[in-house]
C-alpha cells in the first residue's frame, strides 16, 4: 500500500490550468524528487497536498484515506509537514518556541491549566522543552534556543524550518527548495541532513529542488513537470537522460 | 553528569518557587502601597480619584494587548465590549437588592460573560478577515453597540444610567488588575499564547503545524472581551453614571494608543503605559488651557522615543543624557 497516492491531480486559476492530470505513487519511506524548470507548477502541487489550495479535479489519498477538502491544519494532523520556498518561521519568536508550536497538537493541556500554570502545564512544558531541544540537537541547533529565528543565519533558518515540520511528527514531510540560496558546501551537508533524518525519524520525504546534483544523488525516484503536466517519471538516471527533460530545461538546439 | 542535570533541575524549580514568592510579596506590598495612596496624605484628592481609572485602564490595556500585541490583530472596538460590560453589571446591581459585595461580585463575573459572548459572536464571522479589514470592521461593531445603546429604552437611551451603587474602590481594582495581569501573563505563555504569537508571526506556517488559526482568533478576541468587560463593571460602578457617550471610538483609541505606547505584546508596558496616561491629562490642568495641545505634543515625543529606528540613533549617540536613553526601554515581544 502507497504511503501517498495522488491521482489526476488539477487546479484552474481562472482560466489558467496551473495542474493537469498530475498523478504520484508514493511508497513509505521512499525519497522522490520533484523536479521542473520555473513555472512548472511544483509548488502549487505542495499547495496542494497541504490544503492550502483545494484541487479542480482530481484525489490525494494518504494510507488510504482522502484528505482533498481539509484544511492545511486538519492535513497537518493527518500526517503531512510541509517546508516554505521563502522560509516561513516565526521570526520573533525563539528557536525553541518555534519547535514547541509545532507540538501544539501533542501536549494538549487545557485553557484553564494554562490560564492557572497548573500542574499539568508545568509537566507538558518541561516535556515539550526536553523534546524540542532534542529535536534541535538533531540539527545543530540547540545552542541557539533561546536567540530569535530572524536573528539565526540562512542556512541555520532552512534547518529549523525543517526541524519545526518535524515537530508535527510526519508521515510524510515536503521539502520545497531546501536548497535554495546555499553553497556547495553547505548543500552537501544538506544532503547528509536530509538522509539523516529520513533514517531518525523514519518519514518519508518529497522534495522540490533545482539543484539537480542534490537530486540524483538523494533522491531513488523522480517527477518531472512542466506546464503544468507530467513530462518524465522514473529513476534519476531515466529521467536526466530523457531528451524531452533536457529540452524543457535547456531548449531545443 | 547526571548528578549536574538534577541539580540544574532543582536549581529551576527553587527559582520558580522563588519567583512565586516574590510575587506574592510584591502583590502585598503593592497594596499596601496603594491603600496608603488612598488613604494617606500622600496624593491629593484630585489624584486619589485617578486610582480607580488607571486600574479600569490597565484591564482595558492589557486585554487589548492581547488581540493587538500577542494575535497581532487591530481591534478598534475595544470600548464596544466595555460599555457591553458596564450596561450589563449596572442593569444587574440596580435591579438586584442583594449584599453590596455580592451583588457587585456578580455583576462583574456576568459582565465578563457577556461581553467575552459577544466578543466570540463577533469573532466567528469577523475575524476571517484580516488586518485593515478587521480593524475597520471592529470599529463599526464598537459604534453598533453604541447606536443600539442609545435607543433602548432598557439602557436609558442618551440620557443613560443614574444612581448606581458607587460599588468601585481601590481594592476592587486592585485585585482584578492583578488577577488580569497574572491571567493574562499565564495564558501568553502557554501553549495557547504559543499559537497566537505564531498566528501573529506567520499565519500560513501556523496554519501548516496544524494550529487552526480561526478559533484561537476567536479564542483571543473572547478572552479579551471578558476583561473588558470586567472593565466595564469597574467603570461603571465608580461614578454611578453611565452614557452611551462614554464608550464612542475615542475611547477605544485611547486604549490603543496605551498599547502602543507601552509597546506590542508587552504587559509590563501597558501598564506602566496606562497608569502614565491616565495621570498626564490631570497634570496638565495647571496649563488648562493648552492641555489638550500639550497633551498630544506630549503622546508624539513619548511615540518618536518608542519607535525602533529613532531608539537606535539615541542609543549611539553619546551625549544624550542617560534618562533619555532609557526611556521606553521596554522589550518588544517580552512580557
Amino acid at each position: 500500500m502507497a504511503l501517498l497516492e495522488v491521482k489526476n491531480l488539477g487546479i484552474n486559476f481562472g482560466g489558467l490550468r496551473a495542474v493537469d492530470g498530475v498523478n504520484l505513487t508514493i511508497e513509505e519511506g521512499q525519497l522522490y524528487g520533484l523536479i521542473g524548470p520555473n513555472g512548472a507548477g511544483k509548488t502549487t502541487v505542495f499547495n496542494l497536498l497541504t490544503g492550502v489550495y483545494k484541487p479542480t479535479s482530481g484525489t490525494i489519498r494518504l494510507d488510504n484515506e482522502s484528505i482533498v477538502g481539509k484544511s492545511s491544519s486538519q492535513i497537518c494532523q493527518t500526517g503531512i509537514a510541509r517546508t516554505f520556498q521563502n522560509i516561513r518561521l516565526f521570526n520573533n519568536m525563539t528557536v525553541l518556541e518555534n519547535v514547541k508550536a509545532a507540538f501544539h497538537n501533542e501536549f494538549k493541556y487545557s485553557l484553564l491549566a494554562s490560564l492557572l500554570h497548573s500542574k499539568s502545564f508545568s509537566s507538558g512544558e518541561k516535556e515539550m522543552d526536553k523534546r524540542a531541544l532534542d529535536l534541535l540537537k538533531v540539527f545543530g541547533l540547540d545552542i541557539y534556543a533561546d536567540e530569535y529565528a530572524c536573528n539565526l543565519s540562512y542556512g541555520a533558518q532552512r534547518k529549523l524550518e525543517i526541524a519545526r515540520a518535524l515537530a508535527t511528527n510526519p508521515k510524510l514531510l515536503l521539502l520545497d527548495e531546501p536548497a535554495a540560496g546555499m553553497n556547495p558546501q553547505e548543500t552537501s551537508e544538506l544532503m547528509d541532513t536530509i538522509r539523516l533524518i529520513r533514517e531518525r525519524f523514519h518519514v518519508t520525504i518529497l522534495l522540490i529542488e533545482h539543484d539537480m546534483k542534490l537530486v540524483s544523488g538523494i533522491c531513488e525516484e523522480i517527477l518531472v513537470l512542466n506546464f503544468g503536466t507530467e513530462l518524465a517519471k522514473g529513476t534519476p538516471d531515466e529521467v536526466l537522460n530523457n531528451p524531452e527533460v533536457i529540452t524543457a530545461y535547456l531548449g531545443e538546439e | 553528569m547526571e548528578k549536574k542535570a538534577s541539580n540544574n533541575m532543582n536549581l529551576k524549580n527553587n527559582k520558580n518557587f522563588n519567583k512565586k514568592i516574590i510575587a506574592v510579596v510584591g502583590i502585598v506590598v503593592g497594596y499596601i502601597l496603594i491603600s496608603l495612596l488612598a488613604n494617606g496624605d500622600l496624593l491629593s484628592r484630585q489624584f486619589k480619584s485617578l486610582i480607580v481609572p488607571a486600574g479600569i485602564n490597565i484591564i482595558l490595556a492589557v486585554s487589548l494587548n492581547l488581540t493587538v500585541g500577542f494575535l497581532g490583530e487591530l481591534s478598534l472596538g475595544h470600548a464596544g465590549f466595555m460599555s457591553i460590560g458596564a450596561y450589563t453589571a449596572a442593569l444587574f446591581t440596580l435591579n438586584m437588592n442583594l449584599p453590596g459585595p455580592l451583588e457587585f461580585m456578580i455583576a462583574i463575573v456576568l459582565a465578563g460573560l457577556i461581553a467575552g459572548l459577544f466578543g466570540y459572536l463577533i469573532g466567528v464571522p469577523v475575524l476571517r478577515l484580516r488586518g485593515d479589514y478587521l480593524a475597520i470592521v471592529t470599529l463599526a461593531f464598537g459604534e453598533i453597540i453604541r447606536s443600539l445603546i442609545n435607543s433602548f429604552k432598557f439602557t436609558g437611551g442618551a440620557i443613560g444610567l443614574s444612581k448606581i451603587p458607587r460599588y468601585s474602590n481601590y481594592t476592587w481594582v486592585y485585585v482584578l488588575v492583578i488577577l488580569t495581569i497574572l491571567l493574562s501573563y499565564n495564558f501568553v505563555t502557554s501553549r495557547y499564547g504559543r499559537a497566537i504569537k505564531s498566528i501573529r508571526e506567520n499565519y500560513i506556517a501556523a496554519e501548516t503545524i496544524g494550529i487552526k488559526v480561526s478559533r484561537y482568533k476567536t479564542l483571543t478576541f473572547a478572552i479579551a472581551a471578558f476583561f473588558a468587560g470586567v472593565a466595564g463593571a469597574l467603570y461603571s460602578h465608580n461614578f454611578g453614571v453611565l452614557r452611551p457617550s462614554d464608550f464612542d471610538y475615542n475611547k477605544s483609541i485611547e486604549i490603543l494608543v496605551i498599547v502602543v505606547l507601552g509597546g506590542m505584546g508587552s504587559i509590563r508596558g501597558s501598564v506602566i503605559a496606562a497608569i502614565l496616561l491616565t495621570i498626564l491629562p490631570e497634570a496638565l490642568r495647571a496649563v488648562n488651557e493648552f492641555r489638550m495641545l500639550l497633551y498630544a505634543i506630549v503622546l508624539i515625543i513619548m511615540m518618536l522615543l518608542r519607535s525602533p529606528d529613532l531608539r537606535a540613533k539615541i542609543e549611539e549617540n553619546e551625549k544624550l543624557p542617560k534618562f533619555i536613553k532609557n526611556f521606553g526601554k521596554i522589550k518588544e515581544g517580552g512580557i
